[in-house]
C-alpha cells in the first residue's frame, strides 16, 4: 500500500514535468519489452514436505516505456514487471523494475524515482552491490533486484563521478513458498518482518560512491548507511506452523572495487567491510579473467574465470551462522561464438574449500530469428555438510529452458 | 608465321600497357613508393580532418552464403580529437535483445584503447580488453578494428601504382597494420585521386591470402568538404558470407562535447 502511495507521488512528479515539455516540443516515444515463457524441470524428488514434484512452469512479461526531450536530456522510463508461475504462489509476483525522471547536465545528473543501480566489477559474487534488493524467487543467481526508490544525484568531475543517493523506503527479499524449491526446511515467512529501525521500511538510507578509471584501472569506492539488504532469519511459530522470521538490522557498509585491464587480461577485486549490531566482518571476491581470440580455427572467443570468495566469519557452526562463501573457490568458462544468432555458452563450477559443497551450471544461449531468445540452462548442486547452504538445495538439480520474445 | 606475328604483336602490347602503367616510366625505389604511399594516406587523412564531431545512424544487413539475412540498427556518435584517437559512443537498437547495449570507446593512436560496454539488462558498465582488434562485430564480417577510425601511426605504407576502379582514377596503397593483435597482414586500399575517397579496401589475412573486400557506394558530400559513403559492403571471401552497411542522418558539428562520453552518458545513451 506504502509502495502504491509512493508511486502516486512519483507518477505525478513525472507527468508534471513531461506536459510541459511535451506541449512546446516534439519528444521522442518508445514501447518496447519482452514477454517469456520458462520451463523448469527438477530432477529428484524435494527434502522436504508439499514442495513441488519435478515441473514448474512461469510466464512473465516486462515492457518498457521510453520518453525523451531536449536531446534525450530530459527522459523518463516506465518498466513494470509481473510473473505467474505455475506452482508457487510467492513466485508469481509483480514489481515495478523502474519508474524513473532523470535530468541530464553537461556535468551533473538528476535521477529521480524507482531505479537499478549496479556496482560491481566480478562474475560469482556480488559483494558491494548493494542499493537493490535481491528478487529472490526469479533465480538462484541472485542478479534479479527489485526495484529501489530513490534520489541520486551524479556529479562529473576530473576526478571521477561522484554519485550521491538517498533512498526513502526499503524493499523485502522476495523468498520462494511452501511448494517452491531452492529453500530450507522452513518456509520464509513474508508477513512476519521486524526491523532493528523504528521508522521500520521507510527508513531513509544514505549513500554515496566515487568512481574513476586511472588509466588501466577502474576504481570505485563508497559508504553505504541504512537497512541491511541481507535479513536475519529466525524460526519462529506462526500459530501452530514452524515458519522463519525476517529481521533486517540496521548496517554501515564500506565498500571498494577494483578491475584491471592489462591486454588479455581483467583483474578483478572486490571487498567490503560491514558494521551492525550483531556482527562486523571482511568480506572479499578476486580473481581474474582471460581471454583468448579466436579459438579452434573458428571466430569464437574463450575466456576463462578464477574467483575466491573469502568472508572473515569463517563457516557455519553451532554458535554463528556464518558465511555462505567463506572460503569458495569459483571457475568458468565462457565460449561466445560471434555468429549471427549470439550463440553463447557460459560452464561455471562453484566448490567450497572448507567442506563438502559443489555447484555446477551450464548456461546456453541463442537468439532465434530477429526477436526470439532460447536459453538452456543445467545446474546441479551437491553438498554432505548439512551446516551448507548448498545442502538445503541438493535435491534441486534441475533443467531450465527459457523462451523470450522481444516486442 | 602467324604465330610469330601474333607474339611480336602481344609483346609490343604489353610494353605499351607497361609504359602506360607507370607514367614516369623509371620504377621507383621502395623508399620511394613507401613515401608516396604514407603521402597519399596523410593527404586522405587531412582532407577528413575538423568535422569536430559527427552521429549517424547505422544498418547492417549479414548474410549468410544460403542467403539468410539478419540485421542490426546501430547509432554511433563521435568527437574528433586532433591530439590522440577519437572518442565514440555506438548505441545499438537492433537485435531487439541487444536494445539499449552501448559501447563507448577511446580511441588511441598508439597503445590499446579503453573501452567500455554497459549492459541495460544487469545495468552494469563493464570495461572490457580491447584486444580483441579481430573479432567479428555483432557477427557481422567487420570485425572491431575494420569499424575504427584510421588514424596514419596504424600503419605502414607503400604505393603500389594506379589503377582505374568503377570509373574513377585510383591510387593503390598498401597498408601494413603496426599492431600485432591486427588480424590481417596487409591492407590493399583504392583512393580516389579526386577527392582522396577510399572506394576499396582487400583484406589480406594472417596467412597472406584474400580474406575479404570491402566496397564503398553513393559518396555524398557534406558541409562542402566531408565525403561520406551512403553504403558498404564487404564480402568474405571465403566464407561466402556478406555484411552490408547503409548509412543515413549523417550530422556533423552537432555541439558534442568531452562530457557527452563518459560512464554516465554510456548508461542512458538511446
Amino acid at each position: 500500500m506504502k509502495v502504491v502511495q509512493k508511486i502516486k507521488v512519483i507518477l505525478l512528479i513525472c507527468l508534471s514535468a513531461v506536459l510541459l515539455p511535451l506541449a512546446t516540443s516534439a519528444a521522442d516515444f518508445e514501447f518496447n519489452g519482452k514477454v517469456g515463457i520458462e520451463q523448469r524441470y527438477f530432477v529428484e524428488q524435494g527434502q522436504y514436505e508439499n514442495q513441488l514434484a519435478h515441473s514448474q512452469a512461469s510466464i512473465f512479461i516486462e515492457p518498457e516505456l521510453y520518453l525523451g526531450w531536449n536531446q534525450g536530456s530530459d527522459t523518463i522510463i516506465f518498466k513494470p514487471f509481473y510473473r505467474q508461475d505455475s506452482r508457487d504462489d510467492e513466485r508469481s509476483h509483480g514489481d515495478i523494475r523502474e519508474l524513473s525522471y532523470i535530468h541530464a547536465s553537461d556535468d551533473w545528473e538528476l535521477r529521480t524515482g524507482i531505479r537499478k543501480e549496479f556496482w560491481g566489477v566480478t562474475e560469482f559474487q556480488h559483494l558491494v552491490d548493494v542499493i537493490n534488493q535481491t528478487d529472490g524467487v526469479e533465480d538462484t543467481d541472485g542478479e534479479e533486484k527489485l526495484g529501489q526508490l530513490m534520489l541520486n544525484l551524479s556529479l562529473v568531475r576530473d576526478w571521477g563521478i561522484v554519485d550521491m543517493f538517498v533512498l526513502p523506503g526499503f524493499r523485502e527479499r522476495t523468498f520462494g513458498g511452501e511448494k517452491g524449491r531452492f529453500r530450507g526446511a522452513l518456509v520464509v515467512d513474508s508477513d512476519n518482518v521486524s526491523y532493528q529501525s523504528s521508522s521500520k521500511d521507510k527508513h531513509v538510507d544514505f549513500a554515496v560512491r566515487w568512481s574513476q578509471t586511472l588509466g588501466d584501472f577502474d576504481i570505485g569506492s563508497y559508504w553505504f548507511h541504512g537497512t541491511n539488504r541481507e535479513p536475519i532469519l529466525t524460526p519462529t511459530f506462526n500459530g501452530t506452523k514452524l515458519v522463519l522470521s525476517q529481521y533486517y538490522n540496521q548496517m554501515d557498509q564500506f565498500g571498494f572495487d577494483v578491475q584491471a585491464t592489462i591486454d588479455d587480461w581483467l583483474w578483478k577485486l572486490e571487498t567490503i567491510y560491514r558494521t551492525t549490531d550483531e556482527e562486523d566482518f571482511w568480506a572479499t571476491q578476486a580473481g581474474f579473467e582471460y581471454s583468448f581470440i579466436g579459438v579452434f580455427q573458428s571466430n569464437a572467443d574463450l575466456g576463462l574465470l578464477v574467483e575466491y570468495g573469502w568472508d572473515s566469519r569463517g563457516e557455519a557452526d553451532a554458535n554463528s551462522p556464518g558465511a555462505n562463501v567463506q572460503n569458495d573457490i569459483f571457475f568458468g568458462s565462457r565460449l561466445a561464438f560471434n555468429d549471427m544468432q549470439s550463440s553463447e555458452m557460459l560452464i561455471g563450477l562453484g566448490a567450497d574449500l572448507d567442506h563438502n559443497a559443489f555447484s555446477f551450471l551450464v548456461e546456453a544461449n541463442r537468439r532465434f530469428g530477429e526477436s526470439f531468445k532460447v536459453s538452456l540452462d543445467v545446474r546441479l548442486l551437491q553438498s554432505t555438510n548439512n551446516a551448507d547452504l548448498l545442502y538445503s538445495i541438493k535435491n534441486d538439480d534441475h533443467l531450465q529452458l527459457g523462451i523470450e520474445y522481444y516486442f | 608465321m602467324l604465330n610469330n606475328q601474333i607474339i611480336t604483336s602481344l609483346f609490343a602490347t604489353m610494353a605499351l600497357l607497361i609504359t602506360s602503367y607507370s607514367v614516369t616510366a623509371e620504377p621507383l625505389q621502395k623508399q620511394q613508393t613507401e613515401k608516396l604511399g604514407l603521402e597519399i594516406s596523410q593527404e586522405a587523412k587531412l582532407r577528413d580532418t575538423g568535422w569536430i564531431d559527427n552521429t549517424s545512424d547505422m544498418l547492417m544487413l549479414l548474410r549468410n552464403k544460403q542467403g539468410q539475412e539478419s540485421s542490426r540498427e546501430i547509432k554511433t556518435k563521435t568527437l574528433e580529437l586532433l591530439d590522440d584517437g577519437d572518442k565514440s559512443l555506438t548505441i545499438f537498437n537492433k537485435p531487439r535483445d541487444v536494445k539499449g547495449t552501448s559501447f563507448l570507446s577511446f580511441s588511441h593512436t598508439v597503445g590499446n584503447d579503453d573501452q567500455w560496454l554497459y549492459l541495460p539488462s544487469l545495468k552494469r558498465v563493464k570495461r572490457i580488453s580491447s584486444r580483441n582488434k579481430s573479432g567479428p562485430f555483432m557477427g557481422s564480417e567487420f570485425s572491431f578494428e575494420d569499424l575504427s577510425s584510421f588514424e596514419i601511426e596504424k600503419y605502414r605504407y607503400n604505393y603500389l601504382g594506379n589503377e582505374q576502379l568503377n570509373g574513377f582514377d585510383t591510387f593503390m596503397v598498401e597498408q601494413f597494420p603496426a599492431d600485432e593483435n591486427s588480424g590481417y597482414t596487409k591492407r590493399i586500399v583504392w583512393i580516389d585521386k579526386a577527392e582522396y575517397r577510399v572506394q576499396k579496401i582487400d583484406f589480406y589475412d594472417r596467412k597472406n591470402s584474400l580474406l575479404k573486400t570491402l566496397s564503398y557506394n553513393s559518396y555524398k558530400q557534406y558541409l562542402n568538404k566531408y565525403w561520406r559513403a551512403d553504403s558498404a559492403l564487404m564480402v568474405n571471401h571465403q566464407s561466402g558470407k556478406s555484411t552490408e552497411l547503409q548509412w543515413s542522418n549523417y550530422a556533423f558539428k552537432t555541439g558534442l562535447i568531452d562530457s557527452d562520453f563518459n560512464r554516465n552518458t554510456l548508461k542512458r545513451a538511446r
